[in-house]
């Protein structure tokens, strides 16, 4: 909340138009990393190029917190600008939320089942 | 508009605007637009959240491996990045003010998301018609609650794509019709970020268990 | 006819379904039916018709659409509290082999309603009509950013009051209590229309909800008058910013379990089964997910409220706003990591619990911050004990009880006894009632005389008052002593005599809450009738600070003529104090956005599905969804939506201000 010093309106520049546009570079730009970014994950999984299913998990869940990255830079034009900054500040919180609803869930629902179902352990599935 | 908050000339401070312009029209619309998706982001990481919790319990059903066809999956992604870039094409004729290319381009956009609907539904039809039904397990209930809802959300977007189309036909390209435009451009691109989240989480790593 | 061809038609909906058997219920139709027709006549009588579809049902004006929440909230609070009453009087009968008067079946749809009308139903319209009415004056807006949404946001949530009355005489209601755990709620333990109703009553509604969340959202970032910035905005205006936040943040995760709550329901899925893999704790994980912040969702404008009350009566300004402020963001985040408390029980280990048992008690230390700085604004302040200010003190001492119950029953150890006890809906009772009842009750005290141009009667409100406050603790106390002796919810006949007595008081304590609602009736009545006594011109009878009280009571539809500009927190003392003029001259055109019918429209068509869908009637539920889906899209060819109040209307209705002030004077 950095409006402090600013009167409301007044550092409002652009009324109702708060989203920036890209141009046709920034697009095919985005457009060609994200291809490069959905083919290398598909191309780990379907040849199975890495040693280790759990690098090769590792390595395509990076690819796909780095394209998100990069639709939300060149698609959806997200900056710190824009809306004065409440566009990102809506964003930060909701990845915080789902951050916490989805390891919440994970966590809790795990530790449940361990607990609760201890027919896991016994087979060393868990 | 900028507004004498300190005190005025006379200093006199000031206590109401005399000379006022009301907001534009759509002044809030593209940040309300914005968390409605960011409220929507939270129905699908609920989502995603069900299929991580229940998406190993396959109750002796078909698994992952046994039924995803990555090749198709692959094409269905496709289906979709192209969607995004013509979209984006369809922005930036829609700002040099051409009518009939962001038409267009609008169109090849509308076909790119119908060929996606279609060949997610023939996946579920091939899936279903082999036993894994929905109610087959609580991976596969999860499985295609989480991904039907994605192809839900796209068949919104095809049918407010059309109800822009005709408006952008039949009113030009106003400001209005522009500001919903920009509106669907977000939920589109919105949708393809899910489906990141959906190929990665879903299809790949599920291949991989 | 045949009975497929019935079936088709109706669906399950048959004779049998309608409560004949059940006299209270029959009674209760009788009454509704006549009051329901009373009322119709009246309105026909009167020719009102016309005048409320045009000024009411299709207006766009957030201060009509907030009393008309506030009207929902009253007018579901007396069904709300006659289940109320209801359980407290079968609870303190049914002893010594005595059955008390409800069966089985009538008693768990009664605890359920309870539950489900008092906090969608009662509790949220009244703190989101607070809201919708205060935040634009609050800020100096004109309207909300988007008065069409607002509209249609209220009227879902009609529809889905209207769907949860309609299970009163059309079938029934869940029987599973106001969550609906699976898998109790799931189609093979409830194969009736119960659940299903509960399922798209919420539905309907939390459509509702969470486009009204956006809406406030978007007005109070975008919509704050010149000056205005975060940290000058009234702390009602911050804590209902938090609230929608909430809203918007945690409804959808209600309407992700109910979807799948249905889909296992209609569809056979296994989400929440016992069998293929389905687990029922997921849903009690993930509904509590939207639980625990809902629970903030309805306080936090509460302490808004208070913090308003405190400020304005102890003629002070609010002592340490600024950690006002950030208590109040803190507890929305915290809000979100402490859901597990809920269901300490059900077997997660050590760390889980212990974690989430921490930040449970955390929560205790901004909202103890908030309790210190209303004292501190008390402290040498010279307080005026208006009605307001009242139900603020019931406040602080109720709820600083009701937050250390919570506090104990946030350790783990502790609540493995106290789960589901008595004791445990001690404690919620003494937190909403004592913090959001009271804090609405406030509230509309407090912003009466701003709607309607004359205050509320004191002597009826006084009376209200210590009729609830003293009821309040007579129905609650007991219910803390027997859930330490052991005595789980939702019971409804028991066996050891000893335990009457409680339950009796309790029941005395219900019938003084009784007696509170009725008086507050009264006193909307006597302060209607006595409105030419009470009648405030001045705009600002409690000599207030914040920025509602600059313009008329009742504000014309523009709220402002003129877009105040704003210097510091309390704006309008400070204009108070360094001699603002009200302008006379200068008025210009005013631009509003115009009235429609679309949203009760879309509204009705949404409750006719969730009808459809409760009753298996197929054709109503598709044909009302493709009505919403052209009548939506039809909205959308409408580009004409706003218009302009012309300058003669404004001045026309500020020269009668001039001249009520001046015969004030």
């Amino acid at each position: 909340m950095n409006t402090d010093t600013h009167a409301a309106h007044a550092d409002d520049h652009h009324h109702g138009d708060g989203h920036a546009h890209g141009s046709f570079s920034t697009y095919m730009l985005g457009f060609v990393l994200s291809v490069v970014l959905t083919a290398i994950p598909f191309w780990l999984v379907m040849s199975g190029a890495l040693p280790s299913k759990q690098i090769t998990a590792l390595v395509i869940m990076a690819f796909a917190v780095v394209q998100i990255v990069v639709h939300m830079i060149y698609f959806l034009h997200m900056n710190t600008t824009s809306e004065n900054g409440w566009s990102m500040m809506a964003l930060i919180f909701t990845i915080v939320m789902v951050v916490i609803a989805l390891s919440g869930s994970l966590w809790v629902m795990n530790h449940l089942n361990s607990n609760m179902m201890p027919m896991h352990e016994m087979t060393g599935m868990k | 508009m900028t507004v004498a908050v300190n005190p005025s000339q006379t200093g006199e401070p000031v206590f109401y605007l005399a000379d006022e312009h009301p907001h534009p029209e759509g002044y809030s619309t593209s940040l309300g637009f914005w968390i409605y998706l960011m409220s929507d982001c939270l129905i699908f990481a609920i989502l995603f959240a069900t299929f991580g919790v229940l998406g190993a319990n396959y109750a002796a059903g078909p698994a992952p491996k046994d039924l995803f066809d990555l090749d198709l999956v692959a094409v269905n992604t496709s289906m979709l990045l192209l969607s995004s870039i013509t979209y984006g094409f369809a922005m930036l004729t829609m700002q040099q003010n051409k009518i009939a290319q962001t038409q267009m381009w609008l169109a090849i956009t509308g076909l790119f998301g119908l060929a996606f609907i279609g060949i997610e539904l023939t996946e579920f039809a091939h899936m279903i018609h082999e036993g894994a039904t929905p109610q087959r397990s609580a991976f596969l209930s999860a499985f295609f609650t989480l991904v039907g809802t994605h192809g839900l959300h796209v068949s919104c977007g095809l049918i407010w794509l059309v109800t822009l189309m005709v408006q952008v036909g039949k009113f030009g390209l106003i400001e209005a019709n522009r500001r919903r435009l920009m509106c669907l451009s977000m939920f589109w691109h919105f949708l393809d970020v899910v489906w990141i989240g959906v190929f990665t989480f879903v299809y790949l790593l599920g291949v991989l268990r | 006819m045949s009975p497929d061809l019935l079936k088709l038609i109706f669906g399950r909906l048959g004779i049998d379904s309608l409560p004949l058997h059940e006299p209270i219920l029959v009674g209760t139709f009788v009454m509704v039916a006549l009051g329901g027709i009373t009322l119709f006549a009246g309105v026909t009588y009167f020719r009102l018709w016309g005048y409320l579809w045009r000024e009411w049902f299709t207006t766009v004006d957030h201060k009509r659409i907030g009393i008309m929440y506030m009207i929902l909230g009253i007018v579901m609070l007396l069904r709300g509290f006659a289940d109320a009453l209801m359980m407290r009087a079968q609870q303190a009968l049914a002893f010594g082999g005595s059955e008390g008067f409800l069966p089985a079946h009538h008693y768990d749809q009664v605890f359920t309603a309870h539950g489900v009308i008092m906090i969608f139903f009662v509790a949220m319209p009244l703190v989101t009509g607070l809201m919708n009415y205060v935040v634009p004056l609050q800020i100096g807006a004109r309207d909300v950013s988007f008065p069409f949404l607002n509209n249609f946001s209220f009227w879902m949530t009609v529809g889905g009051a209207v769907l949860v009355m309609a299970s009163l005489f059309i079938g029934e209601f869940a029987r599973t209590g106001w969550l609906a755990y699976p898998p109790l709620s799931n189609i093979g333990y409830s194969p009736d229309v119960g659940v299903d109703y509960y399922i798209w009553a919420l539905q309907v509604a939390g459509v509702g909800t969470t486009l009204s969340g956006i809406n406030l959202i978007c007005t109070i970032v975008k919509l704050r008058c010149p000056g205005m910035t975060m940290m000058r905005m009234p702390v009602f205006t911050w804590t209902s910013l938090c609230t929608n936040i909430l809203i918007v943040a945690s409804f959808p995760v209600l309407t992700v379990v109910l979807a799948l709550l249905s889909l296992d329901r209609y569809v056979g899925t296994n989400f929440f089964t016992n069998d293929f893999g389905g687990s029922p704790m997921m849903y009690v994980n993930l509904i509590w997910i939207w639980g625990h912040p809902e629970v903030y969702i309805l306080v936090l404008p509460a302490f808004g409220i208070f913090s308003e009350v405190t400020s304005t009566f102890s003629g002070k300004r609010l002592f340490g706003y600024t950690s006002m402020v950030y208590a109040t963001v803190v507890i929305t985040i915290l809000s979100y990591l402490v859901w597990l408390h809920h269901f300490f029980t059900m077997g997660s280990g050590a760390s889980v619990n212990s974690f989430f048992g921490i930040t449970t008690m955390i929560i205790s230390i901004p909202t103890g911050a908030k309790m210190f700085n209303w004292l501190f604004t008390m402290y040498r302040g010279r307080i005026r004990f208006e009605l307001p200010m009242m139900w603020t003190i019931a406040f602080m001492l109720t709820f600083v009880l009701g937050g250390m119950t919570g506090v104990l029953l946030a350790v783990p150890p502790a609540d493995f006894v106290l789960h589901n006890s008595l004791f445990l809906i001690a404690h919620f009772h003494n937190v909403i009632i004592g913090g959001v009842v009271f804090g609405a009750f406030a509230g509309i005290n407090y912003w009466f005389p701003k709607a309607f141009g004359f205050k509320l009667d004191p002597f009826w409100g006084k009376l209200s008052f210590w009729f609830w406050v003293t009821g309040f603790y007579l129905a609650f106390m007991p219910l803390y002593v027997l859930g330490l002796m052991g005595v789980t919810r939702r019971l409804r006949v028991f066996d050891d005599p000893s335990l009457q007595i409680w339950f009796v008081i309790a029941a005395i304590g219900a019938g003084l809450v009784f007696l509170g609602i009725l008086s507050m009736l009264m006193q909307f009545a006597v302060s209607f009738l006595k409105r030419e006594q009470l009648e405030d011109v001045t705009g600002d009878p409690w000599d207030a600070r914040t920025l509602e009280w600059a313009t008329s009571s009742p504000p014309p539809d523009y709220n402002f003529a003129f877009t105040p500009v704003v210097h510091d927190n309390d704006a309008w003392w400070d204009m108070k104090r360094r001699g603002y003029q009200r302008p006379l001259t200068g008025f210009k055109p005013i631009h509003m956005p115009s009235s429609t019918g679309t949203g009760i429209i879309l509204a009705g068509f949404a409750t006719a599905m969730g009808f459809g869908l409760i009753w298996y009637i197929w054709w109503l539920a598709a044909a009302s969804f493709i009505a919403m889906l052209v009548v939506g899209i039809g909205h959308t060819f409408n580009y004409h939506r706003d218009f302009d109040i012309p300058a003669d209307d404004v001045i026309r209705t500020e020269d009668a201000r001039t001249k009520l002030l001046a015969g004030a004077k």
